[in-house]
């Protein structure tokens, strides 16, 4: 309460938000008269915020004393407290981020958390502040809207260079009901701008290469399954002549486009669409990859459940000419996602490993020249299906990370 | 006919594994006792003249509820021209998974309570169930499993995707009774199937389902509760 105040008034006076970072929180307990003398002096030498009580004059023996103490005197107090014999104790031991964790616990229903199930609004708002907060890292770009008008944004990760860098392309939440996905997109944005720096792999990662993240390909089946219906797969798309709505957007894409695994039929969730790229979400992307194609050595789609680390084909049952290579990498990435929580992942051909698709995106990219490219269906077997528990948000996403960090740490070797 | 070695990991193996799970399921399944699949160690299919196809397959279940798993040897044949799967699985310790106590517990709470319990969504948006209502989830998942096992082809791989709705009904002849609205999930096509259930239970008799019915395929549905 007291902090909400007391920032209140700074931010009021500042016309700007405080932080906090790395001040502490003491709770002293004075129970000689020597102590309440030593709170007092330190009161009037240093700038402390008294918590409990309101003031330094109405500390005395026998209360707890609850003090805030500004990063840079908190040697001092460390100091002083040391060489007195008073008891005391940390009771915040970051006061930044226990303002920030108000807003992810608590009542405060519209905060976006990495650990639960996002709106799109809450979404759309991270994107806009999670691109501003790191400009040499981090910068956004819309490329078209969705069928009912909402904004598709590509966040651009990578350390900003005059000149144009292989790039990655990921995207998640092709299928509006497979929720984990786009909660893995968002985790690995977080992840690259926070350990940027400290991690050598991902410092190593952006410094030489771009990664695009699409964190909600299907914007308006995603909010469809968050107002109406959960189970929402399609885009939201309406054609005059068929009372059923949306296309199955992973059918859509001009790659042995509707001849096997998809459905002519507009009622069927793999509807494979009236002609490739009819969706405008699959024409938007397909553009940029297309304009992009020069920079863009890998594409990675995440999906969701079953378990598997896919690539071409789906369309047909022919090895890719790049098959053993594919194969290899998926396996390693594989082995490096199960080295964290035993999950086990399945590498393969699309067509032989889960079904025959035709229209897939990630065969439409290698089929333009995109060497390295995966499709991954995420958490779990069928347990829960797409209804993966929240809890299960932190570990999938950790375990995804090892994966996809492997393919991009690969492919980062292996420029063509 | 030839004998066709599988890759156990590919999707023909997987899918007649998953009958073998449906099939476990209607047989020893419970409250406190679900099966799924966990891994599938080698496969064969043969083509059966007159009969249909005939997959034999090695392979590791789990009971997910105490995560025992337990490995099974079976033969699953798809008739030919026809919805069916025929089963024979016979599985190394079965029995070792003992549930008695906790399945007599909740038969009693379930049998003397007034009010009958219903409950919708298991599990909700976020994937999250009470954890009271967790046994009325496990046995919509088995009552599942009789429609699923029924319905299984070598195109299809089902899971159940969520309980929509589940009343419980006046017990009768000593069998719990329960009225289920329960969506499945087939893989292959991705649709969202409608079945509504009639299901009894108790621990001597076991699960069984009285009356299943398929909702007609709802293109637009818009309740908030509904799905597909």
């Amino acid at each position: 309460m007291k902090v909400l105040l007391l920032f209140g008034f700074v931010a009021v006076a500042l016309g700007d938000v405080t932080r906090f970072e790395g001040e502490q929180v003491f709770r002293l307990k004075p129970v000689l008269d020597e102590h309440v003398t030593l709170i007092k002096d330190l009161a009037q030498s240093i700038e402390v915020d008294f918590w409990k009580p309101d003031s330094a004059e109405l500390v005395t023996i026998d209360i707890d004393v609850d003090i805030h103490v500004p990063a840079m005197y908190l040697d001092m107090v460390y100091t002083t407290l040391q060489q007195s014999d008073m008891e005391h104790e940390v009771l915040i031991e970051d006061l930044q981020k226990a303002v920030d964790g108000q807003s992810d616990s608590g009542p405060s229903p519209r905060a976006h958390s990495y650990t639960k199930y996002n709106s799109w609004d809450k979404v759309q708002a991270w994107i806009n502040s999670i691109s501003s907060s790191n400009p040499s890292l981090i910068s956004k770009q819309v490329i078209g809207s969705t069928y009912e008008g909402r904004p598709m944004t590509v966040l651009k990760l990578g350390k900003k260079s005059s000149s144009a860098k292989p790039a990655i392309f990921m995207d998640c939440g092709i299928h509006a009901r497979e929720w984990i996905s786009p909660a893995f997109c968002q985790w690995f944005v977080k992840e690259a701008l926070s350990t940027y720096g400290s991690d050598s792999q991902m410092t190593s990662l952006l410094n030489q290469m771009d990664v695009f993240v699409l964190p909600v390909f299907n914007i308006d089946g995603y909010d469809y399954t968050h107002k109406s219906n959960r189970m929402w797969r399609k885009t939201r798309s309406r054609r005059s002549g068929s009372s059923c709505i949306g296309a199955d957007p992973n059918r859509n894409w001009n790659a042995g486009w509707c001849t096997l695994g998809a459905s002519s039929n507009p009622c069927s969730d793999t509807f494979c669409g009236y002609s490739p790229e009819s969706e405008i979400e699959v024409k938007n992307v397909a553009d940029f990859i297309r304009r992009n194609k020069s920079i863009i050595k890998a594409y990675i789609t995440v999906h969701s459940y079953s378990q598997l680390l896919l690539f071409p084909y789906s369309y047909t049952f022919e090895l890719a000419a790049d098959h053993s290579e594919l194969l290899k990498v998926a396996e390693g990435a594989s082995a490096a996602l199960r080295s964290l929580y035993g999950t086990k992942y399945t590498s393969g051909p699309g067509a032989a490993t889960i079904y025959p698709a035709a229209g897939g995106s990630d065969d439409w990219a290698y089929d333009l020249g995109v060497k390295y490219s995966y499709t991954f269906e995420l958490r779990d077997t069928g347990r829960y299906g797409f209804l993966l528990p929240e809890s299960q948000i932190k570990p999938t996403c950790e375990e995804t990370m090892l994966a996809v960090k492997y393919i991009a740490a690969y492919v980062q070797k292996n420029l063509y | 006919m030839a004998t066709e070695e599988l890759n156990p990991n590919h999707y023909p193996a997987q899918r007649a594994a998953k009958v073998v799970q449906h099939y476990l399921n209607t047989r020893y399944g419970s409250p406190y006792k679900v099966f799924g699949l966990k891994k599938v160690y080698s496969g064969k299919v043969e083509d059966v003249t007159d009969i249909g196809v005939k997959y034999k397959l090695d392979l590791l279940v789990q009971e997910m509820i105490e995560n025992t798993t337990v490995r099974c040897s079976a033969e699953v044949v798809f008739a030919r021209g026809e919805n069916s799967s025929q089963v024979q699985v016979s599985c190394e310790e079965l029995l070792k998974i003992n549930t008695t106590a906790q399945e007599e517990a909740l038969y009693q709470q379930y049998k003397i309570q007034r009010n009958f319990l219903s409950a919708e969504n298991l599990p909700d948006n976020y994937g999250h169930i009470e954890p009271d209502m967790k046994p009325l989830w496990h046995l919509g998942a088995v009552a599942s499993s009789f429609v699923m096992l029924n319905e299984s082809t070598e195109n299809t791989l089902y899971n159940m995707a969520r309980v929509a709705n589940v009343t419980q009904l006046a017990t009768e002849n000593e069998q719990l009774k329960f009225d289920y609205h329960v969506l499945l999930h087939d893989m292959v096509s991705q649709e969202i199937i409608h079945w509504k259930l009639l299901v009894t239970w108790s621990p001597p008799e076991g699960v069984k389902v009285l009356e299943m019915k398929k909702l007609p395929h709802c293109h637009n549905c818009e309740t908030l509760s509904d799905a597909s």
